[in-house]
Order: C-alpha cells, then sequence, then structure tokens
C-alpha cells in the first residue's frame, strides 16, 4: 500500500473514532434532556406561586422595601452570566458570553460600574483569560443544577444587593441566561432581576371592590420572607433553563459534528479508491513499458 | 359547608399536592390557622410543623414542613413550602 493510501486510511479511521464519540455525546444528552425539562416544569409552580404572591403584597399594601426600591447611592451594577461547564455545545456558551459583554459595554455606557459573577467554567474561563475580576465564581453542575446551588447564588446576589455602599453593594443585578423554549429553539435573554421592576403573572384585577387583604405577621415581615424566596426561585429557575437549554445545544452541535464525520469519511474513502486506482494503474503501466523495453531490447 | 377549596401545596421543585379539599390546617407565625371556604383572604408565613388538609374525599393528608407561606383568596389556598431536610 501506497503512503497516499496510508494517510487517507488513517484519516477514516481516526474520523471513524471521533464519530463514535459525538453519537455517544449526542444520546448521552438526549437522554438527559427529557429530565431536565422535567425539571423546568416542575420548578414552575412554586416560582409562580411566588411571583402571584409577591403582587398580591404589592397591589394589596403600600410596602417601601429596599428591594424594590431603586438604589441611588451607588452606581455598581452586578451581572450574573450563566454559561455551561463544558463546551461541545456549540454557540451556547459563546452566545451568553457575547450578550453579556454587549449588557456591560450598555452599563458602562450609562455611567455603570460592573461586578461579574459567574457561573459555569466557561464563563469563569473566559473572564479569567482576560484578567477581569470575577466577584464570585460557581462551577461545576451546570447540565444537573442542584437547588443548593440556586440557593447558594441566591444569598450571594441578595448580600451583594443589601450590602453598604463600602462594603461593595450593587444597585442593579442582571442576569444573563438561555431561555429554553424548545428542542430547536433556545434563545439568550437579560432579565433585570433586582430592583423587582414588573411583576409578572399579575393576578387579573378583579371586579368590584379589592378584597382587604391580611398579611401575618405585617406586610413588610411577609414581603421581607418572599422577596429572598422569590430570587431564589427566579435563580433555580434560570439555572434549570440554562441546563435544558445546554443540553439541546449540545445534542444538536454533537449531530451536526456526526454528520460531518460522515461526510470526511465519504470524501476520505473516495480519496483512497482514487489513490488504490492510482497506484493499479502506475503499477500497470510499469509492468508494460518495461515489458515493451525488454522486447525491444532482445 | 358544601363549598369546597382548592388546594395547591408546592414545593420548591415539585407539586407535592393538589385538590380540592373542606379545610387546610397550617402553622403560621402567628399560631395554627384553620381555613374554610369564605375565609377573607390572607397571606402568612409558616414556621416549621405540619399542614393538615383534609381532602373532599379520601383520608386527611399532612404534610410536615421546615417553614413557608400560606396565600388563601377566593377559596383557593397556595400552600409553599420549604422541603423538610431528611430524614423528617
Amino acid at each position: 500500500m501506497g503512503g497516499q493510501q496510508r494517510v487517507y486510511r488513517q484519516r477514516i479511521r481516526s474520523t471513524q473514532s471521533l464519530k463514535k464519540i459525538f453519537r455517544a455525546m449526542e444520546l448521552i444528552a438526549a437522554s438527559r434532556i427529557g429530565k431536565a425539562r422535567l425539571r423546568v416544569a416542575s420548578a414552575t409552580p412554586y416560582a409562580l406561586t411566588i411571583t402571584r404572591a409577591i403582587s398580591a403584597v404589592a397591589t394589596h399594601s403600600i410596602v417601601d422595601h429596599p428591594l424594590t426600591s431603586e438604589r441611588t447611592d451607588t452606581n455598581r451594577a452586578a451581572i450574573l452570566v450563566v454559561s455551561a461547564d463544558r463546551g461541545m455545545a456549540g454557540a451556547y456558551s459563546a452566545n451568553v458570553i457575547r450578550e453579556s459583554e454587549r449588557l456591560r459595554e450598555r452599563l458602562i455606557a450609562d455611567g455603570k460600574e460592573i461586578v461579574q459573577f459567574a457561573s459555569g467554567r466557561r464563563a469563569v474561563a473566559y473572564f479569567k483569560f482576560r484578567h477581569r475580576p470575577l466577584e464570585r465564581e460557581w462551577t461545576g453542575g451546570s447540565d444537573s443544577p442542584e437547588h443548593d446551588r440556586a440557593r447558594e447564588i441566591a444569598r450571594t446576589l441578595l448580600d451583594a444587593c443589601l450590602a453598604s455602599v463600602e462594603d461593595g453593594g450593587v444597585a442593579e443585578l442582571h442576569v444573563v441566561f438561555t431561555f429554553f423554549h424548545s428542542m430547536v429553539n433556545q434563545e439568550t435573554r437579560v432579565i433585570r432581576l433586582l430592583p423587582l421592576e414588573i411583576v409578572e403573572g399579575v393576578a387579573e384585577p378583579g371586579t368590584g371592590p379589592e378584597p382587604l387583604y391580611d398579611f401575618e405577621p405585617s406586610a413588610e415581615e411577609v414581603l421581607d420572607d418572599l422577596l429572598p424566596r422569590y430570587i431564589e426561585a427566579r435563580i433555580h429557575s434560570v439555572l434549570l433553563q440554562c441546563s435544558a437549554s445546554e443540553l439541546a445545544a449540545r445534542q444538536r452541535a454533537m449531530n451536526t459534528a456526526v454528520t460531518n464525520a460522515e461526510d470526511i469519511v465519504r470524501k476520505y474513502t473516495r480519496l483512497a479508491n482514487s489513490a488504490r486506482q492510482a497506484e493499479i494503474t502506475q503499477e500497470i503501466s510499469e509492468i508494460v513499458s518495461g515489458a515493451d523495453a525488454l522486447e525491444t531490447a532482445s | 359547608m358544601a363549598d369546597l377549596l382548592r388546594v395547591d401545596i408546592v414545593g420548591s421543585d415539585a407539586v407535592k399536592w393538589r385538590g380540592t379539599a373542606s379545610s387546610v390546617v397550617a402553622p403560621t407565625v402567628e399560631g395554627e390557622i384553620g381555613l374554610l371556604a369564605g375565609h377573607e383572604p390572607i397571606l402568612s408565613l409558616l414556621r416549621a410543623g405540619s399542614v393538615k388538609v383534609t381532602p373532599s374525599s379520601g383520608d386527611a393528608q399532612e404534610f410536615a414542613i421546615a417553614g413557608g407561606f400560606i396565600s388563601f383568596d377566593h377559596d383557593v389556598v397556595t400552600v409553599v413550602v420549604d422541603p423538610v431536610t431528611e430524614p423528617a
């Protein structure tokens, strides 16, 4: 076998084994995504209930809570980027990071000072590589986030929002994440978590006089308890959305990789075949011309 | 008491119980509260204890909780519970 052929065969073999890996990763992502979607779905009622309760407090009482009012004493704004721990998910992490950079530029243009938080190894690596300070980072478990992680992130962010100016308090909190529409459609989104701007899913104003709500122990204390819960639920649902999106992106990317690997194998098989044919043709012509030469010599 | 309550008991990662009930008893921070149909709207924080639900059919249910809150509005009861750390 000629050298050219051997090179082609080698490429085919290595591509084939890569293809097996891609296929395996696609299957793993596909098998996990069902569970991830289920977790998104099962966390939704909780978030919805808390949102409703908060809107009830907001509509039925006049409470001025530090988390709902704009802070004017500081111009620091926190950004939390939620990305994946691993690559192999196409542009998933790149999209989130790009969106967060855009947000950062916009906030800086508004005269804000940025405090960066990152979740997921890819985002952390991005900021580390650029020597950009990270206030806090969380890595690991991006494809199956635990509730404890959500709680920890929520605590940290809340503390940052409630801290005094000297302690590095922030006035705003933005979250950049990937919203999971469906298996084929995920969207990078930016939400401003704090101060609360709009309360979604507000119960439609009932007809007639609003019922008088009774808050126990008091509206302030209820809100004190609810808001951290709300942030925690939102962060949790963001993490779950991200894990579903990550897996969907990975499945798609790996599917494409398998197709590409097949294309490459096909291409190299053709090239190897033509190299073999060329070798045979050359050998035949060598034999024929050798025999010719012998004939004319004798 | 023919009126029934619509009850949702929601944990952070799943709906624990959903159905109609004739009464709900929950431990609020200010003491036990019993809810029947027609109660005034209320939003209250809960302390650790157990939420008791008397369903419209079947046996009474009890849920151990570590905290949470309960909201009551137009005969719709929503209990958000903090999971009790295992073992309960």
